[in-house]
């Protein structure tokens, strides 16, 4: 009897995923579609959905219409969300690295005490130190360094990286500094090269954090000339009359960059996310 | 969980290292050594920790307890528990508050049993050998990638209130016409309901990794075992994954908890220009970021934001609770 029901079983699990995942994707598939049709046929009901008139007429538009000092440069809003991305991700690998490798690996007076603050920060959400460093910082609204900055030390990647470091068998460490190796020689030399997945799982998740940031911004920059992405996403969508064509094709070049890193880079991702979360 | 195993490096054989350390003997030097060098390592993170996180937490409990205005003349002026007593009991000013308090709160109940019940029906589904398996598990997952500012967007046209909105016209389809255009967004009956909808769509990929990760992790055999028995699916379900993930599922119960209170963009970029009916869907940091930015009041929206940490801690302290007992055996 179950092996007559195996095949029909097979089949019920394909038909139930495809009919839910079709309903998931409607959204993006209606975002893409909508980005290559004509303003006016976009919000147009379900006739939406029919890919009638396709060019990347949107798209040249969203780029001739953000392209004046007034409403700001795409490229450049472009330009500011990858430079912060670039700022906190590259920053963030270094500094939080080597602090868990310092507090995993070397052996020194206080480090239980140090991580032990590492940990209970990281039950504090930015959201509850949002306004307090938005009065600190008030004369460095619209500068890239605040929207950067603040983002480099990371008390959840610092915690990944150690979870990492203490999985390191010690008789590594132990040959590289028989042959003379200091800690930072060890660290740079010996660890890093062989924490790979950890670097990548904590940098992507950094990067897809930092890509969508939009609370930050919204508290810090007004002037268009350092606005991030997903801020201008807010402000385009808001304008009157709303060119609906434009606004899908804006906001699919907003998801692009983080679309391809999570195409190529997903196994890491992940594996990530889940390993953190079930250690948690 | 499966630990990331390190590559398996070859001991560093390195042809020329540098001079070889004459004080090559003792322990206490090494120690000694490394007291700094882990001191030098930890403390730019550490600094930045401090400086962007510690010292602004202690001071927005600070702030809380005065009267301080961004671009005001006046001097901050120690208010006590002022702010407090405002939030919670002026007449005038309390309305929005525990309006925003009363939102989250129905977001959060509303949210935590459908989303993580969601996932999980997800990651059942997705917990198979079967080919093309990746696939649907990319797909679900793929909203998780997507800035909530364009999530809104997307949503604010799917919801669109003229009948040529996606679901009303797809709604005046299925009903012959008798249904009439809905305001979902701008009424105020359905607005929280649709940014439930949306935030779920937006997030529930991200729990299913998670489950999923926990679901691979119950051995087969008791699968096996189950089967031999004879089991039905749904006992199976019951004494076999259920308590195989209990662990895991309480910890994503708590987790959307955490985050279904620290929900601002989505509230934030529709009432901005979506028409979304702002007082059914204020939530505590649109509160405090409109307190602070709009009416530059930082005192005021310190202590909005102190509640905020408050309610955050007590969920967290909640799931250490009860995720620990699991783990013990």
């Amino acid at each position: 009897m179950a092996t007559t029901r195996a095949p029909l079983r097979r089949f019920a699990d394909y038909a139930v995923l495809g009919i839910l995942a079709f309903i998931f994707v409607l959204p993006v598939l209606y975002l893409l579609l909508g980005s290559l049709k004509p303003s006016d046929e976009v919000l147009n009901g379900l006739t939406g959905f029919l890919p009638t008139h396709l060019s990347f007429d949107n798209y040249a538009a969203v780029l001739d219409a953000l392209n004046s000092d007034s409403t700001g440069y795409f490229w450049r809003f472009m330009g500011i969300s990858l430079l912060v991305a670039f700022v906190v991700v590259t920053g963030g690998l270094f500094v939080n690295s080597m602090a868990a490798y310092g507090m995993s690996r070397l052996k020194w007076r206080g480090r239980e005490a140090v991580f032990t603050l590492v940990l209970l920060l990281m039950l504090v959400p930015f959201e509850s130190v949002a306004v307090p460093l938005f009065y600190m910082f008030n004369d460095q609204r619209d500068t890239i360094f605040i929207q950067a900055v603040p983002f480099i030390a990371n008390a959840f990647s610092i915690y990944q990286f150690h979870t990492f470091f203490r999985s390191i068998p010690p008789s590594i460490e132990e040959a590289a500094r028989l042959d003379g190796a200091g800690p930072w020689r060890t660290f740079f030399a010996v660890i890093v090269p062989m924490s790979k997945p950890v670097f990548a799982s904590v940098a992507i998740l950094t990067f897809l954090m930092q890509w969508g940031s939009f609370l930050w911004p919204v508290l810090m920059v007004s002037d268009p000339s350092v606005r991030p992405l997903p801020l201008e996403m807010s402000v385009f969508q808001g304008q009157q009359p709303p060119d609906w064509g434009q606004i899908l094709a804006f906001g699919v070049l907003l998801v692009l960059p983080v679309l391809i890193v999570f195409a190529f880079f997903q196994r890491w991702f992940v594996q990530g996310v889940a390993s953190s979360a079930v250690k948690g | 969980m499966k630990t990331v195993e390190p590559a398996p490096a070859a001991p560093s054989r390195r042809e020329q290292g540098p001079p070889v350390n004459p004080v090559k003997r003792a322990r206490p030097v090494r120690t000694n050594r490394d007291w700094a060098h882990g001191l030098l390592m930890s403390a730019p993170a550490v600094a930045g920790l401090i400086a962007f996180v510690g010292i602004p937490f202690g001071y927005a409990v600070v702030l809380s307890f005065y009267n301080v205005r961004l671009g005001s003349p006046l001097e901050p002026t120690f208010f006590g528990i002022e702010q407090y007593r405002r939030l919670f009991t002026d007449p005038d000013l309390s309305g929005p508050f525990l309006r925003a308090l009363l939102n989250n709160l129905t977001f959060a109940v509303v949210v935590v049993p459908l989303q993580t019940g969601l996932a999980l029906g997800l990651a059942i589904l997705l917990n198979r050998k079967l080919k093309g398996i990746g696939l649907f598990r990319s797909l679900f997952f793929m909203p998780v990638v997507f800035p909530m500012a364009l999530v809104a967007v997307i949503w604010r046209l799917i919801l669109a209130r003229s009948d040529e909105g996606l679901l009303n016209s797809a709604l005046h389809a299925v009903s012959f016409g008798n249904w009439g255009a809905f305001d979902w967004l701008g009424d105020g009956a359905t607005a929280m309901a649709s940014i439930i909808v949306l935030s779920v769509w937006q997030g529930v990929g991200f729990q299913m990794v998670i489950l999923l990760a926990g679901l691979q992790q119950i051995p087969g055999e008791l699968y096996e075992a189950a089967e031999l028995d004879r089991a039905p699916r749904w006992q199976q379900f019951r004494h076999v994954t259920l308590p195989g993930i209990r662990g895991t599922l309480v910890f994503v119960a708590m987790l959307t908890s955490v985050l279904s209170f620290r929900v601002f963009d989505q509230v934030y970029v529709l009432i901005h220009g979506g028409g979304l009916d702002e007082d059914a869907t204020r939530t505590v940091m649109y509160q405090a970021v409109t307190t602070a930015f709009d009416q530059n009041n930082i005192g005021q929206a310190s202590a909005i934001t102190v509640v905020f940490f408050l309610i955050v801690v007590a969920l967290t302290l909640i799931q250490r609770r009860l995720v620990r007992p699991d783990n013990e055996d």
